[in-house]
């Protein structure tokens, strides 16, 4: 990055003046990491110049809306996505490690959050770091996860938009056609947590 | 591949429609129009405006201009009649959804006008461009008020007798918190922008008048408004069109309030290009007494498209 340097004992912090912002750029603002959603620079003709700018907060998800006078300079936080592969769950923390330099990692279940229902052992996840601890993970688009709990369907029965409740292997549990039976695999979709196809 | 397409297909027939209807307008007025550099060798020491710096490979240095007021004004003083002209002008890191660092400016003065004259000529001419195509927008109503009255009826705060601090509470009462120190003038355009104009009916027109004297610019003090100065603004919705003065023609008071800005530059570590010395010669051979606006083409043609991006209007935006 092309933002001035301070250096503070040891470590080397990067800043972020307001004429750099954009989308996607990481912040560190009331000692969270956050997100620039989205940037706009407003300014009267002869007057003072602002940016508006709606943040995301990596840590809580939340977003909101910060007013900055133009020119001020933000700290960069310190955030990384990382790849990593899901390893297990001692029943306090989920364990993943770097694949490349076999480095682990332990999650807590805050920073886990919904992520968890969809895990399966040697999945792929992203994982983000912030200063080196994880901050949220996020698991493939697509899992195929095996059912261990649903009701038999019924052919016909329409009761219920043709879907019934199926409780899968990782613990999610998700709208399946009444066709598929437990015991069966089905792909699922992560990001909505959908039912795709049977496998 | 570069996407080499320009961007503005839909608006261009409009904006050379908007161009000939401008000087229409001005020919049957007999407004005379003129042209004047864009390159110049000083620049305005206004710190809220940054030049564009020009560099020829000798080594000469020029600006490029960020309105033309200067020069017209010294071809007023040289005995021009009322005047105009279209012209580009540049404002450094003015980039975003309704800014673009190049854009079309439309400048003109009326001699023995004031500010309050002038803006409802501005309103006529908005009329007469939308009036050109059943398609374009027209604006619905036109309210004049003045800058303190607007503070007073929307904040409940005199903008004159108010300090930073306590307009900061105000901003903060309306939800606006804002990182980095600001001075009076920054929280009063802080509350303009961000808080008072979103809540301008999205149809009319707005003149605000008489700015607080901090805020003069090249406007003279108003004469019946104490703490005061005789500019205007116009707004179309929230959109902020033109601003204009009752042209300050005293150079006394053109010099102290250059030394005002040169010390504000040099206080927040601005860069201090060199001032454009003949306009305060101009001043001193005297400038007649007119009024001036410049009104902004891009986002006049904005409006009458009914579109909220400059860069939908602008064929090749800079960012």
């Amino acid at each position: 990055m092309s933002a001035p340097r301070i250096i503070e004992g040891q470590r080397v912090m990067a800043t972020y003046s307001t004429n750099e912002f954009k989308a996607g750029l990481k912040l560190l603002l009331d000692g969270d990491p956050q997100a620039i959603v989205e940037n706009e620079f407003v300014k009267p003709g002869k007057g003072q110049a602002f940016s508006r700018v709606k943040l995301r907060n990596l840590r809580t998800g939340r977003v909101l809306e910060k007013t900055f006078k133009s020119g001020e300079s933000v700290e960069a936080a310190d955030v990384m996505d990382t790849e990593m592969q899901y390893l297990y769950n001692d029943g306090e923390f989920w364990h993943f490690m770097v694949p490349d330099t076999f480095e682990q990692y332990a999650v807590g279940e805050a920073a886990l959050g919904d992520s968890g229902q969809w895990l399966k052992e040697q999945d792929i996840c992203t994982v983000t770091l912030w200063n080196g601890e994880p901050l949220s993970v996020v698991p493939p688009s697509f899992t195929e996860l095996k059912i261990t709990q649903c009701d038999p369907g019924l052919r016909g029965d329409t009761a219920q938009g043709g879907t019934k409740p199926a409780t899968l292997e990782s613990g999610a549990v998700v709208k399946v056609p009444l066709f598929v039976e437990e015991g069966e695999t089905v792909k699922v979709d992560t990001r909505n947590g959908e039912y795709v196809s049977r496998v | 591949m570069t996407d080499w397409r320009p961007g503005a297909a839909p608006a261009r027939a409009a904006r050379a429609r908007l161009l000939a209807g401008l000087r229409a307008f001005f020919a049957a007025r007999g407004v005379l129009e003129v042209e004047t550099p864009i390159l110049s060798r000083g620049a305005p020491q206004d710190p809220m405006l940054e030049s564009w710096e020009a560099q020829a490979p000798g080594g000469e240095r020029g600006y490029l201009q960020t309105s033309p007021e200067y020069p017209m004004k010294r071809l007023l003083a040289d005995g021009a009649p009322d005047i105009y002209q279209i012209a580009r002008v540049f404002r450094g890191g003015e980039s975003g959804p309704r800014h673009n660092p190049e854009f079309t400016l439309l400048e003109w003065y009326r001699l023995g006008l004031d500010h309050h004259a002038l803006a409802r000529e501005v309103v006529a001419l908005i009329a007469d461009q939308a009036a050109q195509s059943p398609d374009w927008h027209a604006p619905r109503g036109c309210e004049a008020i003045a800058y303190a009255d607007l503070f007073r009826s929307t904040l409940g705060v005199d903008p004159a007798e108010t300090n930073a601090a306590e307009l900061e509470r105000v901003a903060g009462d309306h939800g606006l918190v804002i990182r980095g120190g600001l001075d009076r003038d920054g929280w009063l355009d802080a509350l303009i922008s961000l808080v008072i104009a979103p809540g301008f009916p999205p149809d009319r027109l707005t003149i605000l008048f008489d700015y607080p004297e901090s805020q003069a610019v090249l406007a003279r003090p108003c004469a019946d408004r104490p703490g005061y100065a005789a500019r205007f603004e116009l707004y179309w919705g929230d959109l902020e069109l033109a601003n204009g003065y009752h042209e300050l023609t005293d150079p006394v008071v053109f010099r102290s309030r250059r030394k005002r800005d040169i010390a504000i530059r040099r206080a927040r570590g601005q860069p201090l290009p060199p001032a454009d010395r003949h306009l305060e010669a101009a001043l001193e051979a005297g400038l007649p007494d007119c009024a001036g606006v410049a009104l902004g083409v891009d986002r006049l043609l904005m409006r009458l498209l009914g579109v909220s991006r400059i860069d939908q209007v602008i064929d090749f935006p800079w960012a």
